[in-house]
């Protein structure tokens, strides 16, 4: 390895509570390089990344990294930036309420006598955003802007640092295809001015556009760097999976019946005064025994519509619900439920786990009434009957059920979310990323449940950001962008980029 | 190799369970520790007649009205919410008791009664407007804390409502017969073993781990003696006191509806993620407003008692209870973000609340400096209790 390399990580081992998250993985980037990062979800992407950007501070791992010749004791993010290494989350971390330039020089601030310096923060604010092409006032409050625009103010938030290493999270998750044209332009012009980045995309065109060279993680492990010149997607792909990837989708055949659910046309938006729509006229059916794919960029408003449904979106909205044939009225969760509509949250953290609860009073939370009797009281026999069972059933890896749900891994926590619903025999269940941040096998086991529910009579409706997920699930695929629904296009041999043309079509 | 994979996470997993039965073990002891300093200290610094008859029986009183309220807020808290209101509330409800009595001549039942309703529908009141209205309950209650007292003021003229009737003072100052104490507390003590018995059985045979035999023992052995020695120090006195009886029977209620039924089950659930627990179907305006409601109802047992005890009704009555409660329960190990607590928790706290009010006043301790160490011990249980977390 070079010496003179501008960042050299080696070596680099991360372990949380004994699990391997990290297992030695190199990585290195010259100056004036872009390198991009490539692995599946969950393996160890963003913990490598974490690792150089001091969220894991020095001494939390093991193995060395050298910037600019010197060993990195970095102990925050704040200490990384300050040597001028940055990272542009995938969540963006604006002050929505404030405007470009306050974001910008947010805890910097340039002040004389201690008066805040408005003219010259906005010299700079204005040259900044000349250096990323986006004409609008310094002054302009950032909720304003699209996600594309509020983008590129992170990026000048970060060269405003002299940020010499810029870490881009998945920056086009949110993009439309002209903005992430945009965005691959300005780092390009930016690896001209001697600025390194790091790129993580799960698009692998662009990763093939942008990249010098192209690191390949998975489970932990280095894989290898290669020339992105001499790569092909499916090398990539290949190197990423490190198998057949058939072997991802376990399918089997099921019988599909008559559509048993009628939605819409539901429209939703955050509050009566907003002009913006998350859904607008979307309407669908769903028949029985089938698994419905959703699909659609971040901000497409899928995961509003299905709060929708199950009376859990917080806003303003008209949901008009068919359920076998009959009109019914859904005003919360409670009332989904006993519809038999059950729903598996997206953000498994704040929706899913009761943390400090343990497992099997997480699983039988939904379901108490069922072993209520006299007064409430709990038939505490019944009760632990049924979560061993749920446990057993859906190999749910615990120490025992008294133990505080915390303390699983996610895809476990996950397994015991779905028993939860499951308690219910719900008719309906919808899943909303229902394998984000679970590691390879226990996706599978998700996967295998899901047709072993549907080949039962459920129907499933599945959001996911994972096309080829979706693609290797559904029976048909609901496309969203922008509140609206694009399509519905049946699932024989349909490609990604059917689905994204679909997504992106101009009415 | 799966199998062996489980095994493993399974040790290290269940390391974690020990852990966290050792930490809750250790809080209790705790307790139990500093409960004995403080026995101890005023033991020695009053000559011995910090622990004689009379004034065990007096403490336990003092430890009453304190741990019912307690009782009540512990569950509001678990739910993540506060309640600021309950001493106001517990001095309108008593003054109201009072008037009844004093002014209106009403029978005891009467009284009883109509206390016990209007404190439920005060609880009502706070509850509609947190679960309902979404009022933060900080605001609501800190309204109702200056709202009740000002009508206990305006209700009252200002002036104390005095004497009450014999019959009244029954609530707060009667006594048990010492034969009814002894029996009662031998039948309650053997249905208590018999029920662990029973929770002993169905837990094996669901294949959960017991804790040893003879440290079960050993527990309900210092239970026992505990009870009845405290029955046989009070029968050396008048007896067992009527509200202290009361205390007992309504911690079991609370701690058998916190532990052993849906709705208890749901409070933890709701102060534990409530986007969780809602996304669960859980109704949680309707369980909020019913803690609230339950909180009212027990303040009003309170504020009978109060009334019964002072004789009288005092606008003054009940200020600040309502911080005794909140540092019982904090005490008690309660955490404030909701989700954590317990009721017998709750109730040592509010003992350890009074025996210090007790002792400090026997010792002749300036009502300020009485202030100033309560304010410092309630730090330094908190600040144990989160030290010890983060080191965990």
């Amino acid at each position: 390895m070079s010496t003179a390399s501008l960042l050299n990580m080696s070596g680099i081992v991360k372990k949380f509570s004994g699990v391997i998250a990290l297992n030695g993985v190199n990585f290195n980037l010259e100056k004036g390089e872009v390198v991009s990062l490539c692995g599946e979800n969950g393996s160890g992407k963003s913990t490598l990344m974490k690792v150089l950007t001091g969220v894991h501070p020095f001494g939390s791992y093991e193995g060395d990294i050298y910037y600019k010749g010197e060993l990195l004791q970095s102990r925050n993010i704040g200490d990384s930036e300050e040597k001028g290494i940055a990272i542009i989350h995938q969540e963006l971390t604006l002050v929505k309420e404030l405007s470009i330039l306050e974001n910008i020089f947010l805890g910097a601030e340039i002040s004389r006598h201690g008066v805040l310096d408005h003219s010259a923060m906005y010299k700079q604010t204005k040259a900044l955003l000349t250096r990323v092409k986006l004409e609008v006032d310094p002054d302009t409050p950032v909720r304003t802007l699209g996600v594309g625009q509020q983008q590129l103010v992170e990026i000048a938030k970060a060269l405003s640092k002299n940020a010499e290493i810029l870490v881009l999270d998945e920056p086009s998750a949110p993009l439309t295809e002209s903005e992430t044209e945009v965005l691959l332009a300005i780092v390009k012009q930016l690896r001209s001015e001697g600025v390194s980045c790091v790129y993580i995309s799960h698009k692998l065109n662009e990763v093939k556009e942008i990249s010098d060279r192209i690191c390949v993680i998975r489970d932990g492990e280095h894989i290898g760097t290669q020339d992105a010149k001499q790569m092909t997607t499916d090398d990539i792909i290949s190197m990423m999976v490190g198998r057949e990837l058939k072997e991802l989708f376990p399918r089997e055949e099921h019988d599909i019946g008559e559509p048993i659910l009628k939605v819409g046309p539901v429209t939703a938006k955050i509050s009566k005064a907003a002009n913006l729509y998350q859904v607008r006229d979307v309407s669908f059916e769903l028949r029985k025994g089938e698994i419905l794919g959703v699909a659609g960029l971040v901000g497409s408003g899928r995961t509003e519509l299905m709060q929708c449904i199950y009376g859990s979106y917080n806003g303003v909205y008209q949901c008009p619900i068919e359920l076998n044939g009959q009109s019914i009225k859904i005003r919360n969760p409670e009332q989904a439920l006993s519809q038999g509509i059950a729903m598996v949250p997206e953000d498994r953290k704040r929706h899913g786990i009761v943390p400090i609860m343990g497992v099997g009073q997480n699983i039988t939370l939904a379901g108490l009434s069922m072993f209520a009797g006299l007064g409430q009281a709990l038939d505490e026999s019944a009760e632990n009957r049924a979560i061993k069972e749920s446990i057993a059933r859906l190999k749910v890896k615990t120490a025992g059920q008294e133990l505080a749900i915390k303390s699983l891994s996610g895809g476990n926590q996950q397994k015991a979310i779905l028993a939860k619903f499951l308690l219910l025999e719900p008719g309906i269940l919808i899943l909303d990323e229902p394998t984000r941040g679970i590691d390879v096998g226990a996706k599978y086991e998700i996967y295998k449940l899901m047709f072993e529910l549907v080949k039962q009579g459920i129907s499933i409706i599945m959001v996911s950001s994972e096309l080829p997920e979706v693609l290797g699930i559904s029976d048909r695929v609901l496309v969203m962008h922008e509140g609206k629904l694009k399509g519905v296009l049946e699932n024989q041999g349909l490609t990604q980029e059917q689905v994204m043309d679909c997504a992106l079509a101009e009415e | 190799m799966t199998t062996q994979q489980t095994t493993i996470s399974a040790n290290s997993q269940g390391a974690s369970v020990l852990n966290q039965l050792k930490q809750i073990k250790l809080q209790v002891l705790v307790m139990f520790a500093a409960i004995a300093v403080i026995m101890l200290f005023f033991y020695f610094a009053t000559d011995g007649s910090y622990l004689t008859p009379r004034n065990v029986s007096n403490l336990l009183r003092q430890t009453a009205i304190t741990g019912i309220l307690a009782i009540g807020m512990v569950y509001v808290i678990i739910s993540a919410e506060i309640d600021l209101s309950v001493g106001s509330m517990m001095g309108l409800l008593g003054g109201a008791a009072a008037i009844m009595d004093v002014w209106w001549g009403l029978p005891l039942p009467l009284t009883v009664v109509l206390t016990l309703t209007a404190g439920f529908l005060l609880g009502l009141w706070n509850g509609w407007w947190v679960a309902y209205r979404k009022v933060p309950s900080f605001i609501v209650t800190l309204a109702g804390l200056l709202a009740f007292r000002g009508i206990l003021v305006g209700i009252t003229g200002g002036s104390t409502v005095a004497p009450t009737s014999p019959e009244m003072s029954l609530i707060g100052q009667s006594y048990l017969p010492n034969m009814f104490s002894m029996i009662a507390s031998i039948g309650a003590l053997s249905l208590f073993f018999v029920w662990q018995q029973r929770l002993r059985k169905q837990r094996e045979a669901h294949g959960l781990s017991n804790p040893a035999m003879t440290s079960d023992v050993l527990k309900f052995g210092a239970i026992a003696i505990f009870a009845l020695g405290l029955v046989f120090l009070l029968n050396d006195y008048r007896g067992v006191p009527f509200p202290v009886l009361l205390l007992v029977v309504l911690m079991l209620i609370a701690a058998f509806i916190g532990k052993k039924t849906a709705f208890g089950r749901r409070i933890y659930a709701i102060g534990g993620n409530i986007e969780a627990a809602r996304l669960s179907g859980i109704n949680v305006e309707a369980t909020k407003l019913k803690v609230f409601a339950i909180n009212g109802l027990l303040v009003g047992m309170a504020g009978l008692i109060l009334a019964s005890r002072l004789g009288a009704g005092s606008p003054s009555a009940g200020n600040i209870a309502e911080l005794d409660a909140i540092a019982a329960c904090v005490i008690g190990g309660t955490s404030l973000a909701g989700g954590v607590g317990t009721v017998f928790g709750a109730v040592l706290g509010a003992f350890i609340m009074a025996s210090l009010d007790n002792g400090m006043s026997m010792m002749d301790v300036p009502t300020y400096w009485q202030s100033i160490i309560k304010g410092s011990i309630l730090l330094l249980a908190v600040w144990m209790d989160v030290a010890s977390k983060k080191r965990a």
